[in-house]
């Protein structure tokens, strides 16, 4: 392979660049990515950067050397439109085309919007520019906040608005946030830590439109009520970038279908991070991103699924001062058993707690609040039995 | 000089905060030797004496940064930068820290 092109520029598209250095790859990397700057990090968006704690030089994810060593030409600003039907060019926006032997499709995913035009006053989170924009609007001072999606940004952007001393409510039309992630008992006890910190939380209530006409002024839900708002954050939810593929060859359905090594059909095309649904899943996870471009990139350099993704999912999310922590997969009607700490009424205990998810007498889950001790050491307890699964029998 | 706690109260494979600013971890690895370095991992906001020990590898219980506890340069990403080391020395049983001066801290 000569040329390689590695499309979108953040977490998953810097970390598959890293593994074709570290795995020899000589030739010429090109890295095309839609936004103006160089790869950041995510998370601390809707956390510390939001919050003030973080700034902006601290969210990069490379420095002035790094970039050197990678010795890669940066195509940024420019968003690809089209990858021809065998792989081998990518065309971008502005006409230009890149001829490559090998693609690695990295382009993430895009935050879900509201359907209808746009007010002043009305953000989502996802980028780094949604970020700033939200930033400034908070800081004019003491305002009226709606958040939309009771999700893990929403949260944890209610939570950073809340800290800064805004008037929040949520509002999520489920009758309780974070049930596919966390199973209805323990996202209960999360939703507690909303209340707790005087942020309302209105459940099973859903959006019927926004009031304003240049500026937002207030969210009116389908139970008939109107909350008032100068600030209106959308967080529900995103969908993978794959409207850029549609003409390729690549099957796409909810991401760009992969086999359990990030393989698509096309031997020279592989997708890593938020776009991936590899072997059947798509997770919208920092560690997944940083995990995937490893193995897709010794597939995509052999030419053949070589290995698998083996990894046990992990996320984590800082809300209302907790850290929650979250690995393995759990599935409706897994019992539940608290293993250290407790939990109260009013959601986790003073040390939190540190919940195992079981299915069939087996640990298939875990969940941790302010237990990162004792999380870490059953996540990697997760992780053996995993591997140890993966160690194909001896004949 | 920072007295820690006892050494019988550190068992071998075991870490303990100390709590000046920045915070310190000291580690007692299995092989008996006793380690300092500041406790906030370098990449983001997790306290490195609850990570995972192993050697003189200390993995952060966040993202899986991992630090040599001998020098305190990170030995794989996500961290880039190091962690400071603190001498420790064990005067009448008991562990204590030497802080390492902080460095220019044009904040
Ligand atoms: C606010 C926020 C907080 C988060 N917090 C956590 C957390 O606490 N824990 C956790 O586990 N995960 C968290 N995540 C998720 C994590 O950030 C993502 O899983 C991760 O960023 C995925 O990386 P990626 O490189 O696959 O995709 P992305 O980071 O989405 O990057 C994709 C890049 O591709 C670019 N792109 C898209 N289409 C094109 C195109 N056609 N041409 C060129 N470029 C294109 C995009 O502009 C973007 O820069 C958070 C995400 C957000 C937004
Ligand atoms: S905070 Fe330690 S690795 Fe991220």
């Amino acid at each position: 392979m000569r040329t390689v092109t590695i499309v979108g520029a953040s977490l998953s598209g810097l970390y598959a660049a890293r593994e074709l250095r570290a795995q020899g790859f000589d030739g010429r990397l090109v890295i095309v990515g839609e936004e103006p700057h160089l790869p950041y990090d995510r998370p601390p968006l809707s956390k510390n950067f939001l919050s003030g704690r973080t700034d902006e030089d601290q969210l990069a994810l490379t420095d002035a050397d790094e970039t050197a060593g990678l010795d890669a030409e940066w195509l940024l600003g420019v968003r690809a439109r089209g990858l021809d039907t065998r792989g081998r060019t990518v065309v971008l926006d502005d006409g230009r085309t890149v001829s490559t032997d090998g693609v690695v499709l990295a382009t993430g995913a895009a935050a879900r919007r509201l359907p209808g035009g746009s007010l002043a006053g009305v953000h989502t989170l996802r980028t780094l520019d949604d970020a700033r924009a939200l930033r400034a609007d908070l800081g004019l001072g003491a305002r009226q906040v709606v958040v939309i999606g009771g999700g893990f940004i929403g949260a944890e952007t209610a939570s950073s608005c809340a800290g800064l001393g805004h008037a929040v409510t949520v509002v999520e039309a489920a009758p309780l946030p974070l049930v596919p992630q966390l199973g209805a008992d323990m996202a209960a006890v999360c939703a507690a830590l909303h209340r707790r910190r005087g942020v309302e939380l209105i459940t099973g209530t859903g959006v019927a439109g926004l009031r304003g006409t240049a500026t937002v002024t207030g969210v009116d839900l389908t139970d008939g009520r109107t909350l008032p708002a100068d600030i209106v954050i959308v967080g529900i939810g995103a969908t993978p970038n794959t409207s850029w593929l549609v003409g390729s060859t690549l099957a796409l359905h909810d991401g760009v279908l992969c086999d359990d090594g990030c393989a698509t059909a096309l031997p020279q095309v592989v997708a890593v991070g938020d776009v991936a649904r590899v072997g059947g899943s798509r997770a919208e996870h920092w560690t997944s991103a940083t995990e995937q471009p490893r193995v897709a990139v010794t597939n995509l350099l052999a030419g053949r699924t070589l290995q698998r993704v083996r990894t046990v999912p992990y996320f984590w999310s800082d809300q209302y001062g907790s850290r929650i922590q979250f690995a393995g997969r759990h599935r409706d009607g897994d019992t539940v058993h608290l293993t250290e700490g407790e939990i109260t009424d009013d959601g986790p205990g003073e040390s939190g707690f540190l919940a195992h998810y079981e299915r069939g007498g087996r640990t298939v889950a875990v969940l941790g609040v302010d237990q990162p001790r004792a999380f870490l050491r059953a996540r990697r307890e997760l992780q053996r039995q995993v591997r140890e699964q993966a160690v194909p029998a001896v004949l | 000089m920072i007295p820690v706690c006892r050494l019988e109260d550190l068992p071998e494979g075991e870490s303990v905060r100390v709590e000046t600013t920045p915070p310190v971890a000291v580690f007692r690895t299995e092989d008996g030797e006793l380690y300092a370095i500041d406790d906030t991992c370098t990449h983001q906001d997790a306290s490195l004496s609850e990570g995972w020990l192993e050697g003189c590898l200390v993995e952060c219980p966040l993202h899986a940064a991992s630090f040599d506890l001998r020098t305190g340069e990170p030995t794989c990403l996500p961290a880039r930068r190091p962690v400071r080391t603190h001498r420790v020395t064990v005067e009448d049983g008991v562990i204590h820290v030497h802080l390492t001066a902080e460095e220019g801290t044009a904040a």
